[in-house]
């Protein structure tokens, strides 16, 4: 009876829920493709992901689970995709049969919670910002501080500092720059998706970072742009490599990101932070993707290198609303050219695609 | 039992029903032969109940493997050492065993009280239409999942904890090493706290059924020649109940040492060993939590792998005390009896 019943059912929706997906009938069943791995890139390829299946009704689906995750599902080639932030040394690669490739570049950028001072008020530097986190510094009062701010009224408070407890690209790009303008950061914490924080408290992720910060007068701690902006949280203005105080922002990441270099899909680029630019951000990185440098089924290849170069072109409007910067024209080229050289399905070359990828079916 | 003011815990207990080996229990013995039925229920009972053996067995036998590297590499050392840095690899337990301990016995510091609170006043003093709206209370607490209280913890208790409680601490007690460092909402006490209000209805629900058994005849005595309800609570409902009382605080306990979420978000993660309460520390369960997905050498895994370990046989240490403690005063209390 209820099997009857729900058989009716089931006829009388059907053609229903085809037309609400768009499927026209008997065309081939749509991909669902599957990667993961860095958090701070997450807000933009989930975004990518919808809106691509809404053009396209391919799948991707994106799970946030942490570089160090994502490398490892890829090493094992579990995913179809990889995502970190932490770019993977020629020998990995070569081991793993994986290549690598910047997807989107963003900045992380050091907030506070101090009584009376705005977003982009106060200044640091990089040895000042790599003495903070050292604990050396542990007052706002200190000298070198109120020095380098004299018009601001800075309160007569304990610094705090927050920082990521789960290992986190955010962090791999911190710890690199404070490696870079501090030695004694190299030599005593050093660089990694976590690290040993000589001080301060931890918390899980960009939004347990800006809560604690949020909460607790005095702290300072750091934050991909994207979740600064979101909860409103005042940045700090960090003076760069040529003396300058950028605004953290679109701006002074795509200045950072001018004079990027890539050294192909088989290298570890290198890094973006502390840039020589005029405008340029200091604590600015790419988000790389690896993926399988032998596929095993054309199609999946296929459908995937269409879907990167989608987001390369037509989605390179969702990165600028998320305050990301894109891939530089001609680095998207060399990307593009390096996928027609390395990616094989069977001994045969997928990139370019036989026929164009599938467009909207309106 | 010694004291002759304890009599009506004697009493009580002599209305107990008989335990120990001399119990006359169920009929021992076989099913009978060739009742097929019997024997496959006997069969697949076992089976089930040879499963849980099994599983624990192999929980073990894989995390030791696992944390093999860990203690081959670092010693015995690992479980004192007091560095965890994920750049060096070079890794130590103790401030992750200190967090997990401190938190828990905390947290049962803060519970046992209220929860045996509210389970006297449930089954003792609460008017009848009472009784049932509060226990229910009472039960779905233990319903809400961690995450919420984690985030309930970090958004709206840890402000409050920042902004009243501890200023008031520091005011009043400040010159203890328990309460120094800034007021940031963050940290061991805050973590104790959620973990006590976590494990409030666990012992509650327990005491509660366990105080239920207390024979009406023992109370009413004891009513009869005189005593008032805190004189009935203290001789004569606690000790009859005592075996049960112990067996919810180890079971609260359990659960305390080994909840992940809500810790993690107000405990501050740091790996660090301090004796003040308001300062961020870790536990074993909030370190894997955070770490596991980024570990990428093998050394870190395997110490992360150790660190469960440790969480294991503590665990289990702390079951093996708690059978212990309960064995021996189930044997006084039978002892006393006879």
């Amino acid at each position: 009876m209820i099997v009857r019943r729900m058989r009716e059912l089931a006829r009388w929706m059907a053609p229903l829920v085809l037309l609400g997906m768009g499927v026209p009938l008997g065309a081939q069943a749509h991909l669902m493709l599957h990667g993961g791995g860095a958090t701070f890139p997450f807000p933009l390829y989930a975004k990518w992901s919808y809106e691509y299946a809404r053009f396209t009704g391919e799948r991707f689906n994106y799970q946030s689970i942490g570089s160090g995750a994502g490398i490892e599902q890829m090493r094992h080639h579990i995913f179809d995709f990889g995502a970190s932030e932490a770019p993977l040394d020629a020998e990995a690669l070569s081991r793993s049969g994986l290549i690598q490739f910047p997807m989107v570049i963003g900045g992380v950028v050091p907030v506070v919670n101090l009584p009376g001072i705005a977003p982009a008020e106060l200044k640091l530097t990089g040895p000042l910002l790599a003495d903070i986190f050292l604990g050396r510094i542990t007052s706002w009062r200190d000298p070198r501080i109120m020095a380098l701010n004299p018009h601001l009224r800075l309160p007569p408070l304990e610094i705090s500092v927050v920082t990521r407890a789960d290992g986190s690209g955010s962090t791999w790009l911190i710890t690199r720059y404070l490696g870079e303008v501090s030695a004694d950061w190299r030599l005593k914490v050093g660089n990694g998706p976590s690290v040993r924080w000589p001080v301060g408290m931890a918390s899980k992720g960009n939004e347990g970072v800006s809560s604690y910060v949020k909460q607790t007068t005095g702290s300072i701690g750091y934050v991909e742009f994207t979740y600064a902006r979101q909860n409103g949280l005042a940045t700090v203005l960090l003076q760069n490599r040529a003396g300058g105080f950028p605004l953290p922002g679109r701006a002074s990441f795509l200045a950072a990101a001018a004079k990027a270099e890539w050294q192909g899909p088989e290298r570890s680029p290198k890094g973006l932070t502390d840039q020589a630019g005029e405008g340029a951000w200091p604590i600015v990185g790419a988000s790389f993707i690896l993926i399988a440098r032998d596929q095993p089924d054309a199609r999946r290849a296929a459908a995937l290198l269409s879907y990167f170069d989608w987001c390369f072109h037509d989605g390179k409007r969702f990165v600028d609303e998320l305050d990301y910067v894109p891939i530089p024209e001609p680095i998207v080229h060399q990307i593009e050219a390096a996928w027609a050289a390395h990616i094989r399905v069977g001994g045969r070359p997928v990139w370019p695609l036989a026929q164009p990828p599938a467009k909207s079916n309106g | 039992m010694q004291q002759p003011a304890e009599g009506a815990a004697e009493t009580a207990a002599r209305q107990a029903p008989p335990q120990g080996p001399a119990a006359p229990g169920r009929p021992q013995g076989r099913p009978r032969r060739g009742n097929l039925p019997d024997v496959l229920f006997r069969a697949t009972t076992l089976f089930f109940a040879g499963l849980v053996l099994l599983l624990i067995l192999a929980i073990g036998t894989v995390l030791f493997a696992q944390a093999h590297l860990a203690f081959s590499h670092f010693g015995l050392k690992f479980l004192w050492t007091k560095q965890w840095d994920p750049v060096r690899d070079s890794f130590g337990a103790l401030p992750s065993i200190f967090g997990t301990l401190v938190s828990s016995f905390l947290a049962i510091l803060i519970a046992v009280p209220v929860s045996l609170g509210i389970a006297i006043f449930l089954t003792e003093m609460a008017p009848p239409w009472l009784q049932k709206p509060v226990g229910l209370a009472v039960e779905m607490l233990a319903a809400v999942p961690s995450i919420i209280y984690g985030m309930w913890g970090l958004f709206s208790f840890a402000p409050i904890v920042a902004r009243h409680m501890e200023p008031w601490l520091k005011h009043h007690l400040g010159f203890l090493p328990l309460f120094q460092g800034p007021p940031m909402g963050i940290g061991m006490m805050t973590a104790s706290i959620i973990l006590a209000v976590m494990i409030i209805p666990f012992i509650t629900s327990i005491t509660r059924d366990v105080f239920a058994l207390v024979p009406a005849m023992a109370k009413e005595s004891a009513y009869g020649l005189g005593a008032t309800t805190w004189e009935v609570v203290r001789n004569v409902v606690i000790p009859y109940t005592r075996t049960g009382i112990v067996g919810a605080i180890f079971l609260g306990l359990g659960r305390a040492l080994g909840e992940t979420m809500a810790v993690t978000f107000v405990i501050g993660n740091a790996h660090d060993i301090s004796l003040s309460l308001l300062s961020p520390s870790n536990t074993i369960s909030s370190t894997l939590a955070n770490e596991f997905t980024e570990a990428t050498s093998h050394l870190y895994v395997s110490s992360l792998i150790a660190l469960g370990l440790i969480l294991f046989l503590i665990t289990t240490i702390i079951l093996s005390v708690a059978k212990l403690l309960l064995w021996r005063i189930e044997r006084q209390v039978v002892g006393s009896v006879r």
